[in-house]
């Protein structure tokens, strides 16, 4: 199906504007509107950018005006303090994607909404299964923050395409995202100088190199298959060996004190790790991405450990725990055991 | 030596197994004092590294181990070439009986810098490091070896010593055949007269090591059985080609030790130092297969061998690729009995399997048991997980008791619970894969359980919390399990193949089937409880 008139929303946010331009820079793309509640810091080539708030009617107004055919819903915000408070997070999440989705049921020219979402709504605890695929119930849903917020998000896009069945709804559940201009939550965590842990546990966690991420959401922009799609780098990584990887110390801490530690860290702006997500540093996640590969037709080009590798390097992560040093003293161990014995032998 | 440093993953074995060679010409070329004592022949060979022509002869070998500290550190660059040179200076002043006073201080100084060569030297690529073995002991022992040796005569140790008396580059390797020979020879002969002795520990040390194109991995194997013991396929077959001596020349059992001791350390570095970088594989599911191998399974093995003393019949009936499914039955308060499973299939199956268990949920929300158990391999028991790893061709256990089983009574022991709900054979169904019916004798008695303190299990959240002889009234020391002689038996696998799928639909033929695999592994329980003299012998 042709795409000439894509409107992205949250292109002032990293991937938006990654989307936003590589739209923009496709010749087969007409125009591009770019929407968000700040105007974008970086240059987005010839995306049209329109400030408004897609929590008030005026999208609709965007939406017929520039007869739209194709809404890339991106903005979703899983970090309170960019959004100015968990308030204003869910608002602009749950009310701004029930203003879309009305835009959307009203226009005549939309034809396919591609929303994104998280593998948040599966939850983390111990009774999961090993891996999640697209049509497990979470054991336990997500009881606030950026999760919830998807979830309901997720119920209302599915209302939608009942309502609209002839508009192709295709929903992505990403994973963490990790790459050079991403600034998550979990990318805040690994720059630690020492990485509070959950003692006694270590979760599997699954990456997205953000280069997958913007692949992805253009092939689904393109016309990529409708339906939902884990979307995560192949194999996973534990907790700890990401910290190793990262050369740094990890500081378990027992799992009572986290969730304090964790709001005691929001409150000084530290680092804003929501205390919902504490379950996810105990328990973990990882979903199957069988579908994303066979159905959809995306291979992702970075593993899960490869994204993390490539997430050091490009953030020049200064290791505390040199990995050359540990080669060094590897060496000088093996070279001293080599001198005693050959002291020995003669 | 032309050798640019290889990455540290190829080499890693390599700063040892040089050193070992090294060591083992020492010795060697020691042992071969008293019979052939080659004495003044060898003067000019010494030559090479010692600049003094004077081929001394007969002088105190004692003087030779002087250290002489104010030679001068070699540098790193040239520490390659050097250290192979210097490396058959090491030799030859370590053990020629002729070394007269003024070699000596220089020998000796050779061998310092080739000591701290050895500490010092980047890992060097294999077929240098293969070369100097094979040459060395020709070098050190026959008079031929002269020949070729003489020729760097004015070389300078401690300073960057030219590659013509490389071994392996240039002349000195024409000579090789010809002179191995004779050296390994006499090497045999020396070995054969004084084996067992600490010199003929160490030649065999050499000869144990002297693989460099051996992979890593397969020295970590060697630590991951040094606590047990080596298993039968350790004993590497081209040892002997390596040092080129005949077979069984010198008894190797209690020579092998020091090898094994020295390469565990180099494994046991390699394995920390993969942990502390991060750089080892998971699965998805969590496997940390480099973590099971070389802690965990090294950690039961001895409580398996020695502790249980456990007898595992019919592995043959575990299929040596692909997916089955394992059902045994549970017992023993605490699930020692799934872990000696484990061992049994790791150690004593040809093809060494691993034993993807699944597990009550249970385990999965206890803190330091749940990220051990997703390490070892083991997932949470559900319909997903089963059959995404049957599916993997994986061999996955199962015990379909569950609680009940694991929890039951002392006074009820041996007695089979009811068998789930089944899941366990709709996932095999499902995936056709044949099930493996298991029974295991001797875990019933490791904690009699007497009571079971239903109050203090629900305050703790436990299924139950037993009340055995020892545990609580010992605190931690009731934890120790009796010592019974345990029986794994694995009984004939139950073909699935010939249902389809839908089978698995079929409420009827999964309960049918459940139950024939249930009253199989109980006539299997009564049968070994038959042949079983005692409980703990």
């Amino acid at each position: 199906m042709k795409h000439g008139r894509v409107l992205v929303t949250g292109v002032s946010r990293p991937l938006g504007a990654d989307v936003a331009r590589a739209l923009a820079a496709s010749p087969s793309v007409e125009t591009v509107i770019g929407v968000d509640t700040v105007p974008p810091s970086d240059d987005l080539g010839r995306t049209k950018f329109v400030r408004a708030d897609i929590r008030n009617p005026l999208i609709a107004k965007v939406i017929t005006t520039a007869e739209i055919d194709t809404v890339l819903h991106l903005n979703l915000i899983a970090n309170p303090v960019a959004a100015g408070g968990r308030t204003a997070m869910k608002e602009i999440n749950v009310i701004g994607t029930m203003q879309l989705l009305a835009a959307c049921q009203k226009s005549d020219t939309v034809s396919r909404l591609v929303v994104r979402s998280t593998t948040t709504i599966y939850g983390s605890s111990p009774r999961d299964p090993a891996l999640f695929t697209e049509d497990m119930e979470p054991r336990s849903l997500p009881r606030g923050g950026y999760g919830k917020d998807a979830v309901e998000v997720e119920g209302y896009v599915r209302g939608f395409s009942r309502r609209r069945p002839d508009i192709a709804v295709t929903v992505l559940r990403f994973a963490n995202i990790l790459g050079p201009g991403v600034d998550s939550p979990l990318a805040r965590y690994f720059e630690f100088p020492v990485v509070p842990t959950v003692l006694g546990f270590d979760p599997r966690i699954q990456l997205l190199h953000s280069s997958d991420a913007l692949a992805v959401l253009l092939r689904a922009a393109a016309g990529g298959h409708a339906g939902t799609f884990n979307v995560a780098g192949d194999g996973i990584l534990l907790l700890s060996q990401a910290i190793r990887r990262a050369g740094r110390p990890p500081v378990p801490v027992p799992f009572p004190a986290v969730s304090s530690l964790s709001r005691l860290a929001s409150r000084m702006r530290i680092v804003d790790f929501p205390p919902e997500q504490v379950g996810f540093l105990a328990h973990g996640r990882a979903v199957d991405t069988t579908r994303l590969r066979e159905v959809f037709g995306y291979t992702p080009r970075y593993t899960t450990a490869a994204a993390f590798d490539s997430f050091v390097r490009e953030r020049g992560l200064h290791p505390t725990i040199d990995p050359e040093r540990v080669v060094a003293a590897e060496r000088a161990l093996l070279g001293l055991l080599a001198r005693r014995r050959l002291v020995s032998a003669s | 030596m032309t050798t640019a440093e290889p990455p540290p993953g190829e080499a890693r074995i390599i700063p040892l197994a040089r050193p070992a060679r090294r060591a083992a010409a020492a010795a060697r070329s020691g042992a071969a004092r008293p019979v052939t004592s080659p004495g003044p022949a060898d003067g000019p060979g010494r030559d090479e590294t010692a600049p003094t022509k004077h081929p001394t002869g007969a002088s105190s070998a004692q003087e030779a181990p002087a250290p002489a500290r104010q030679d001068p550190a070699p540098s790193a660059g040239s520490t390659t070439a050097k250290g192979a040179t210097t490396r058959r200076a090491a030799t030859k002043s370590g053990s020629r009986p002729g070394t007269g006073r003024q070699t000596s201080a220089r020998q000796t100084s050779a061998r310092q810098a080739s000591l701290r060569q050895a500490s010092a030297e980047p890992a060097a690529a294999e077929p240098v490091a293969a070369k100097p073995l094979v040459a060395k002991p020709s070098a050190a022992k026959s008079g031929a070896a002269k020949a070729r040796t003489d020729k760097p005569g004015s070389d300078t140790p401690g300073t960057g010593e030219p590659s013509a008396a490389e071994p392996g580059t240039g002349k000195p390797a024409t000579g090789k055949p010809v002179t191995d020979k004779s050296a390994t020879g006499q090497a045999a002969g020396v070995r054969a007269g004084r084996s067992g002795t600490g010199q003929g520990r160490s030649s065999a040390r050499a000869r144990a090591t002297p693989q460099p194109e051996q992979p890593e991995d397969r020295a970590e194997r060697l630590l991951g059985r040094a606590a047990g013991q080596l298993r039968g396929d350790e004993v590497t077959p081209d040892e002997d080609d390596v040092t080129g001596g005949p077979a069984g020349e010198a008894p190797a059992a209690p020579m092998a030790q020091p090898a094994g001791l020295e390469r565990a350390l180099a494994g046991m570095l390699a394995f920390l130092r993969r942990r502390i970088t991060g750089d080892y594989e998971v699965d998805e599911l969590g496997f940390d297969a480099d973590l099971t191998e070389h802690v965990v399974a090294p950690l039961l093995r001895p409580v398996y061998r020695n502790y249980f003393r456990v007898e595992t019949r019919g592995l043959e009936n575990v299929p040596d690729t692909g997916g089955a499914l394992v059902v045994a039955n549970h017992s023993g308060t605490l699930p020692i009995d799934a872990l000696m499973t484990a061992v049994a299939l790791l150690d004593h199956h040809p093809s060494h399997r691993y034993l993807r268990m699944l597990a009550a949920d249970l385990v999965f929300s206890l803190p330091f048991i749940a990220p051990i158990a997703r390490k070892t391999g083991n997932t949470m028991a559900c319909q997903p997980d089963a059959e995404r790893l049957l599916g993997k061709g994986e061999l996955v256990g199962v015990w379909p008791e569950g609680f009940k089983g694991v929890g039951k009574p002392f006074s009820e022991r041996y007695k089979l619970q009811r068998f789930g709900r089944g899941g366990f054979v709709s996932a095999a169904l499902r995936t056709g894969v044949r099930i493996i019916p298991c029974t295991i004798v001797g875990a019933e008695e490791i904690y009699p359980m007497l009571g079971n303190a239903k109050a203090v299990a629900r305050l703790l959240g436990l299924p139950y919390f037993p009340l055995t002889p020892t545990f609580p009234w010992f605190g931690a020391l009731g934890m120790i399990p009796l010592p019974s002689k345990w029986l794994i038996e694995f009984g004939e696998p139950v073909e699935t193949a010939s249902l389809t799928p839908a089978a698995a639909e079929d409420p009827m033929l999964v309960f049918e089937l459940t139950d024939r695999i249930r009253e199989t592994i109980q006539h299997t329980l009564y049968g070994l409880l038959m042949q079983r003299r005692s409980v703990f012998f």
